[in-house]
């Protein structure tokens, strides 16, 4: 708009010379990043799955934990100085499907409905639509998490008060909120990396939920005993078990221990979100 | 404006466009035409930055098209129709296109009140008719206020009224100076817009050139006559200096000549006419002819495809 008009490689004519071409009132901007931000931001609050999918989680985190915490208490058991916050484990386990399939739906629904042109014809820039769209997905993943999580410890806390359970250590309050949030909104994360890959909801969704129970499937069937040690490696590697480190549990006493399994999920999806760059430079839309 | 230089896309071995140089001036409708398949959209698409050039260069504005910063700002394209999630209402999605590009959000109800869809903002698009879908999609285009406008297959699908609408809007936008690029495979509609004519099939360049040049070169007018006493006919023609072509049905064809002379020529020598007719080749023939030479290239370099598709009849009605 502000450039002049390159010389032209034809002899001129006179129809469109004596035209000066039209200049917009509307300011020329810089874009960066924010600008993209701000339009994935609209775009994921204004579609109804995102609502969908969200409010499942909620509902299956918020739900199946105080399920989970009534039944305790309500058995009289004593736990023996267990940490009350590992019982919002299972509700989590079944709401990471939701997180999956909102990171898979944030890039490869854009796929699916002909969106990805629009986008990519808005902002050329294909990485930093990416980055757009993760930064945000990552952020709402996350907070979501943190809140349900939360809720449910302090749920938990209240509940079994009087069942024997321990008072949770500050550490033990921050893997189970903070910790495991992180984790799933990578999990999340990684998701949407393979739905930009894959670009196809179904089968991206089918991939990332084969990826979490397989391991674990798989190991259960493998009687042999010569196939202990990769039994024992698909246990302790499998993503569940990853969530459960969480709460200080484990399926074995070896394998990722404390933080790890976050150091872990970080790297798988930082590799895996590189590949997604490198195929949507790649690729044509 | 809009600048291609060799621009070349293979898909494997096919080659769906192949060396285009050309160059989408302002001011003016560029009509951009061709068969289906022809390479049109691969072409817009390249423009676009979406698909990458094998070979050569686009420029808009002297600058590619990744390296515009807010490029709703330079270019709007309406591509093929419903590029979109249809759970998303119009409002919406063109607020995301307008925050992307920096464009104050302001003018997403303006370019709503623009293709009078101001009713149906909030409406989920998945609902909409294809018209409004056009017209959603024209919305978009028109967002950041660009100098360029590219519109593929605008009127496809919709009703006269619509096809009405777009093709004054068309003509407006190029009005006010901005360089409007307009892709068809239908001649006619072209002739009603266009000022300027790039036509392309099997991916190569085949003509470009001013309408008025088009029409003039091809809009050829002949008489048709029809005569029991053929022989004879032919043979006042002749002494007279006018060249006739037998066209097939037994019928003469003389290449710009006046009905008025042959008729009052037959009646001097008593002959019998059972037709004298002024004929116009009309545009869409022209355009047909155009193309078909390189779809008979083709035929002959890939596949036994039949020579002529449509039969002997389209080259002269």
């Amino acid at each position: 708009m502000s450039t002049p008009q390159p010389p032209m490689p034809q002899t001129a004519a006179p129809a469109w010379q004596a035209a000066p071409g039209y200049t917009s009132p509307i300011p020329v901007v810089r874009t960066h990043l924010g600008h993209a931000i701000a339009s994935e931001w609209t775009k994921i609050k204004s579609v109804r799955s995102t609502m969908w999918t969200l409010g499942v989680f909620v509902l299956l985190v918020v739900g199946i934990g105080l399920l989970t915490g009534l039944i305790v208490a309500g058995q009289d058991a004593d736990l023996g100085g267990e940490s009350p916050l590992t019982l919002g484990f299972f509700g989590l386990l079944l709401g990471s499907m939701c997180i999956m399939t909102l990171g898979v739906l944030t890039t490869a629904s854009e796929y699916g409905t002909g969106m990805i042109r629009t986008t990519t014809v808005a902002c050329p820039s294909r990485a930093r639509v990416l980055t757009a769209k993760a930064v945000v997905f990552f952020l709402i993943a996350f907070v979501v998490t943190l809140v349900s999580t939360t809720l449910v410890g302090f749920a938990h806390v209240a509940l079994l008060e009087g069942s024997g359970a321990k008072d949770p250590s500050g550490g033990e309050w921050l893997k189970g909120t903070v910790g495991i949030s992180l984790y799933l909104a990578l999990l999340g994360t990684l998701s949407l990396a393979v739905g930009s890959i894959i670009r196809h909801s179904a089968g991206a969704i089918t991939i990332m939920i084969g990826a979490v129970l397989a391991p674990l499937v798989i190991a259960l069937f493998m009687f042999s005993s010569s196939l202990q040690d990769v039994q024992q490696a698909l246990f302790e590697y499998s993503i569940p078990n990853q969530m459960s480190i969480f709460y200080a549990n484990s399926l074995s006493e070896s394998g990722p221990s404390g933080w790890d399994p976050l150091w872990i999920m970080l790297g798988v999806t930082a590799v895996t979100l590189g590949g997604a760059f490198a195929l949507l430079e790649k690729r044509d839309v | 404006m809009i600048e291609l230089e060799g621009l070349t896309k293979r898909y494997g071995e096919k080659v769906a466009v192949n060396n285009l140089t050309f160059t989408v001036r302002p001011g003016i409708v560029t009509g951009f035409l061709g068969p289906n398949g022809a390479g049109k959209s691969t072409t817009m698409r390249m423009v676009l930055g979406l698909d990458r050039p094998t070979a050569g260069d686009v420029r808009i504005d002297g600058r590619r098209y990744d390296q515009l910063k807010d490029p709703l700002k330079y270019i709007g394209a309406l591509l093929e129709a419903k590029a979109w999630h249809g759970g998303r209402s119009a409002y919406n999605h063109l607020l995301c296109l307008a925050q992307s590009n920096g464009i104050p959000t302001t003018r997403v109800r303006e370019v709503l009140d623009t293709v009078g869809l101001t009713a149906v903002a909030k409406k989920k698009t998945k609902g909409f008719s294809m018209g409004m879908g056009q017209r959603l999609g024209i919305a978009a285009a028109l967002l950041g206020d660009p100098r360029i406008l590219m519109f593929d297959e605008p009127v496809n699908g919709l009703d006269p009224e619509g096809i009405h609408w777009i093709r004054t809007l068309m003509k407006s936008l190029a009005a006010q100076g901005r360089t409007v690029f307009v892709s068809s495979h239908l001649m006619s509609e072209m002739a009603l817009t266009a000022d300027h004519l790039v036509v392309i099939g099997q991916g190569r360049l085949l003509a470009d050139t001013s309408m008025a040049d088009f029409i003039e070169r091809n809009s050829r007018s002949y008489v048709r006559i029809r005569s029991p006493q053929r022989e004879r006919l032919l043979d006042v023609l002749h002494r007279a200096g006018i060249t006739a072509v037998e066209s097939g049905n037994g019928a003469l064809e003389v290449d710009g000549g006046k009905a008025e002379h042959i008729g009052e020529l037959a009646a001097r020598h008593q002959l019998v006419l059972h037709e004298l007719s002024p004929q116009q080749a009309s545009l869409e023939e022209a355009f047909m002819r155009l193309t078909a030479e390189s779809v008979e290239y083709h035929a002959h370099s890939d596949a036994p495809v039949p020579r002529q598709q449509w039969g002997d009849d389209w080259k002269r009605s």
